[in-house]
């Protein structure tokens, strides 16, 4: 779901001094409720709550629409006013966050954020959680994560080039596993790399894992197409997947509530992932738009044709919709279930009249129903009608620009010390699963497809050739350190740390998206590490001077009261001006490196990422200095290097980089500190040697 | 340049094929001029060569390439073959051509049943074929394979008569990636018109991307679509 760019407060939203209250039932005292909440309405549990409105939020329907909704509309509202939607409790936080500058040619408001690359090309990325469906179901919850963000893309108009994954399990185990085999199963058939992302293990995420895929596609600078519907009289056609009863409701009951003991029975509000039909609709979506057929592009996903239509509409256009006319897989759907079905593979595009036959000519070419379901209206609402009765009638503003924007108190958490690997044994370390290597995972995805891969996952960022000049995409994704307790901390390092990845593999960092993954923002230390992180990240993204143009906020990530720890995972974009001149392996006799800058300091981290990308074409190599310290990082480069170093005493450096280049270049580094530390060659590093140390690292499973 | 110089090479394309492209822009990169012909097609034109690409045809929820084996490109695919013509499947390419009849045996799931992405070295056993007459005789390649069915599996006395006929042309060199039988990675038709393998020559045409060595099967094909384009012009 998109971010709304100008958040609006509704007037009786509830103050500071009446919130808390008991938002929603909790979910174990009303299981049945969440799953069908419009058959399971007692007197003691009314609809709007079954539904998981407050009374206020309620109360506030009835104001604006000056009248009682019906059964339609408040189910139609509870999806579009939920956290996963609405954004009720992040909207006003997020606008701290900088989003503009020179190259933004789309920032927060869309599907995507779009960023200008010059040379008639655009990027467009954006990164998703998919968090709570793959705690029910990793495989599927994995896999649909990957479908969603994709066509989030696609509705851009920009063709999906690569995705990236964000995985934080208690351990490595068959859960994990599940969903890395989801991710794979998804990204390897429609033909969209997987290029790399970030894996950590621990025991803070054991109960609500993380998930969250980020894809980068590319398009025309020119033809940035958006969702917003215009011109009264255009047809609205769904064209995609049938629409069946898979996750009804999945927005509210899933996205929006905690995880508890009864999690299982949610599995009917998972949604099952269809690759092929994905596949299809990539390829039929981007036909579409460059053959000009098509005025505008939404996907249906969290709350269905609610949402989208919603967000289509918001503008002052009206949309007339006709659930008679959605092509359906099973018999007997209602009117509302229709509405608000989450049945994946769908898209929905706004076409004038004239240009229908062609449209519909694509989607019979690649075997995809496709209906026009609607017009586009001047009259702002978004109306539903069925068999021609008007079953639901709400001013398309409300579900959007009015959605409750809470400002939550907030109460300062003390953060636990950051929990230290840095003394265990290096072996230990390097077996770890965090310190491991990943290749066992990223091998079971597909990173080639698509002839870009110039750089494959292991090291840093990869980095994807802007075929067919020399021009590249370095593409990192990444959140704090394993064991992070301190949210504004957290902020700064998955900003500094996606950065720096980038900038080792030669590229300009030009855009940022993150995921904020948090506990309950109705907890005031909750509400408090969201705004902190926040901050950390609009603080190292002004150092950096990049903009951040997309993102999406993963709430109520607790179970049975546990939340997670503050997780801003940031994905990062950076421009690489000649893939054939970036850092690779360091040779022997080459000085190795350590740049460094004092990790507190934003502004010198800034710095190191500035320097590190406008080096790039005089290193031989370069690598971040991650959590796992300096020792780990030298490994992994000797190893990426398949060549050993001689290093003398090494002193902690995270934060920092590892650099290599030939003892003539070294003059032209300057700008931050650097200190020698060895000399590249022979078959060891800290007194190793590089197939044991192999040996250790690839045991990580 | 003439139609003999770039030789038509027909690359179909089910839906849900994902390495077209890549084969496409392989093949043009190495001299051909590589067409792409939409599955539901059922006359491949005037083209000297076929590629099958890899991908996920018909989303291979059923037994990868048992449904696109019955699409009407395979009915001109077979014809093609039948009169000679040579035929490249690249991984679903080449377990389309099984599920066809096309080749001999069938490709399972891989023995670790996960897919894997990454390069491997395959040896050339025969280079004397219309689809390694670039390489040397026991040269090593470095090709990336990317797949989860790619364990290619025949009953004991087709393996042996390939081995006597020398129909696997290529085996993986270090190390099996998906357990196939006798390490095969590459096997030829009877008539030694059509080849299928697991790697992909066409992510290994670009020094930018790492190896070239499926350069030289590609090459080759495009040396032997051009040889016969003359019969066709």
């Amino acid at each position: 779901m998109k971010r709304n760019e100008a958040p609006q407060t509704a007037a009786s939203v509830r103050s500071e001094t009446t919130y808390p209250r008991p938002i929603r039932p909790r979910y174990l005292s009303t299981p049945l409720a969440t799953i069908d909440p419009l058959t399971a309405v007692s007197a003691k549990n009314s609809l709007h709550r079954a539904l998981g409105l407050t009374d206020g939020e309620r109360d506030r329907i009835e104001e604006l629409l000056d009248r009682d909704p019906n059964h339609f509309e408040l189910a139609v509202f509870s999806l579009l006013w939920s956290e996963h939607c609405g954004y009720k409790h992040s909207a006003r936080l997020l606008k701290r966050l900088p989003s503009t500058g020179l190259r933004v040619l789309q920032g927060p408001g869309e599907n995507a954020g779009v960023l200008d690359l010059g040379e008639g090309e655009a990027v467009a990325f954006k990164v998703e959680s998919h968090n709570h469906p793959s705690a029910v179901e990793p495989f599927q919850g994995a896999a649909t994560g990957v479908g969603g963000i994709v066509r989030d893309v696609i509705a851009m108009g920009a063709r999906p080039v690569a995705l990236l994954d964000g995985l934080r399990f208690g351990a490595p185990k068959l859960a994990f596993r599940r969903a890395v085999a989801g991710v794979g199963a998804y990204g390897n058939s429609i033909g969209v790399p997987t290029v790399g992302g970030e894996t950590v293990f621990d025991e803070a995420y054991a109960d609500n894992c993380l998930v969250n895929v980020m894809c980068v596609g590319l398009l025309p600078s020119a033809r940035v197409t958006r969702a917003r519907a215009s011109g009264a009289g255009n047809l609205v056609v769904l064209y995609g997947a049938t629409t069946g009863r898979d996750g009804i409701g999945g927005a509210s009951v899933l996205a929006s509530q905690e995880l508890g003991d009864g999690s299982e029975q949610k599995r009917p509000s998972v949604q099952i992932g269809d690759p092929f039909t994905g596949k299809k609709l990539i390829e039929a979506s981007l036909e579409l738009v460059e053959r000009g057929l098509v005025e505008s592009l939404q996907d249906l996903g969290a709350a269905g044709l609610a949402s989208s239509l919603a967000e289509m509409a918001r503008d002052g256009a009206g949309v007339d919709v006709h659930l008679d006319r959605v092509p359906l897989r099973e018999e007997g759907l209602e009117p509302w279930e229709i509405m608000i079905s989450e049945s994946q593979e769908r898209m929905v595009a706004v076409v004038s009249p004239p240009r229908l036959p062609a449209v519909e000519e694509v989607c019979a070419r690649w075997e995809l129903p496709c209906t026009a379901i609607g017009e586009v209206t001047a009259s702002g609402q978004l109306r539903a009608l069925d068999s021609g009765e008007v079953v639901g009638e709400i001013d398309a503003r409300l579900l959007t620009d009015e959605a409750p924007r809470y400002e939550v108190p907030r109460r300062p958490r003390r953060p636990r010390p950051r929990r230290d690997a840095v003394d265990t044994p290096l072996d230990a370390r390097l077996r770890n699963p965090n310190g491991a290597s990943k290749r066992w995972i990223y091998e079971q995805y597909d990173h080639l497809v698509g002839s870009r891969t110039v750089r494959r996952p292991g090291l840093d960022a990869a980095i994807l050739r802007l075929r067919p000049s020399c021009r590249g995409l370095a593409v990192s994704l990444q959140g704090p350190a394993p064991g992070e307790r301190d949210p504004r901390r957290a902020g700064i390092t998955a900003v500094l740390g996606a950065a720096r990845n980038v900038a080792c593999a030669g590229g300009m960092p030009i855009g940022l998206t993150d995921c904020l993954n948090f506990g309950n923002p109705e907890r005031p230390e909750i509400a408090w590490e969201l705004a902190e992180a926040i901050e950390g990240i609009a603080l190292a993204a002004e150092a950096l001077g990049v903009p951040v143009v997309s993102g999406n906020v993963s709430l109520y990530n607790e179970t049975d009261g546990r939340p997670i720890p503050p997780t801003p995972v940031v994905g990062c974009v950076g421009l690489v001006e000649d893939v054939r001149r970036v850092p690779g392996r360091w040779r022997t006799g080459d000085a190795v490196l350590l740049a460094e800058a004092d990790r507190d300091d934003v502004e010198a981290q800034a710095q190191l990422v500035g320097c590190l990308w406008r080096w790039a074409p005089t290193l031989s190599l370069a690598h971040d200095v991650g959590g796992g310290g300096l020792e780990v990082a030298l490994v992994e480069a000797a190893l990426w290097s398949e060549l050993g170093a001689t290093v003398g005493e090494l002193a902690d450096g995270c934060g920092g980089a590892i650099v290599a280049c030939s003892e003539a270049a070294l003059p032209r580094l300057d700008g931050v500190p650097l200190r020698r530390i060895g000399t590249a060659g022979g078959d060891e590093v800290l007194g190793q040697r590089l197939d044991e140390l192999r040996a250790a690292r690839e045991g990580g499973r | 340049m003439s139609p003999v110089s770039r030789p038509r090479i027909a690359v179909i394309v089910f839906p849900g094929s994902n390495d077209d492209h890549d084969a496409t822009l392989a093949l043009d990169a190495l001299g051909a001029d590589a067409v792409s012909v939409w599955h539901g097609e059922d006359d491949l034109g005037d083209v000297a060569a076929v590629v099958l690409p890899g991908g996920f045809s018909y989303g291979d929820y059923l037994r990868c390439g048992a449904l696109a084996r019955f699409s009407p490109a395979l009915r001109a695919v077979e014809r093609f073959a039948a009169g000679g013509g040579p035929v490249l499947g690249i991984c679903n390419g080449f377990q389309i051509l099984c599920e066809a009849g096309l080749l001999p045996g069938v490709l399972r799931p891989n023995r670790s049943l996960a897919f894997v992405c990454r390069d491997v070295a395959v040896r050339v056993e025969d280079a004397s074929t219309s689809f390694t007459r670039r390489c040397a005789p026991g040269q090593r390649l470095t090709i990336p394979i990317k797949h989860g069915e790619g364990c290619w599996f025949a009953p004991p006395e087709v393996v042996a008569e390939l081995e006597t006929a020398g129909r696997i042309v290529l085996r993986y060199a270090d190390g099996n990636p998906n357990g196939s039988i006798a390490d095969a990675a590459g096997v030829l038709n009877e008539a030694g018109n059509v080849m299928g393998l697991m790697p992909h020559p066409e992510h290994a045409v670009d020094p930018l991307l790492g190896s070239t060595d499926g350069a030289r099967i590609l090459g080759s094909l495009v040396d032997t679509a051009r040889s016969r384009a003359p019969a066709l012009v």
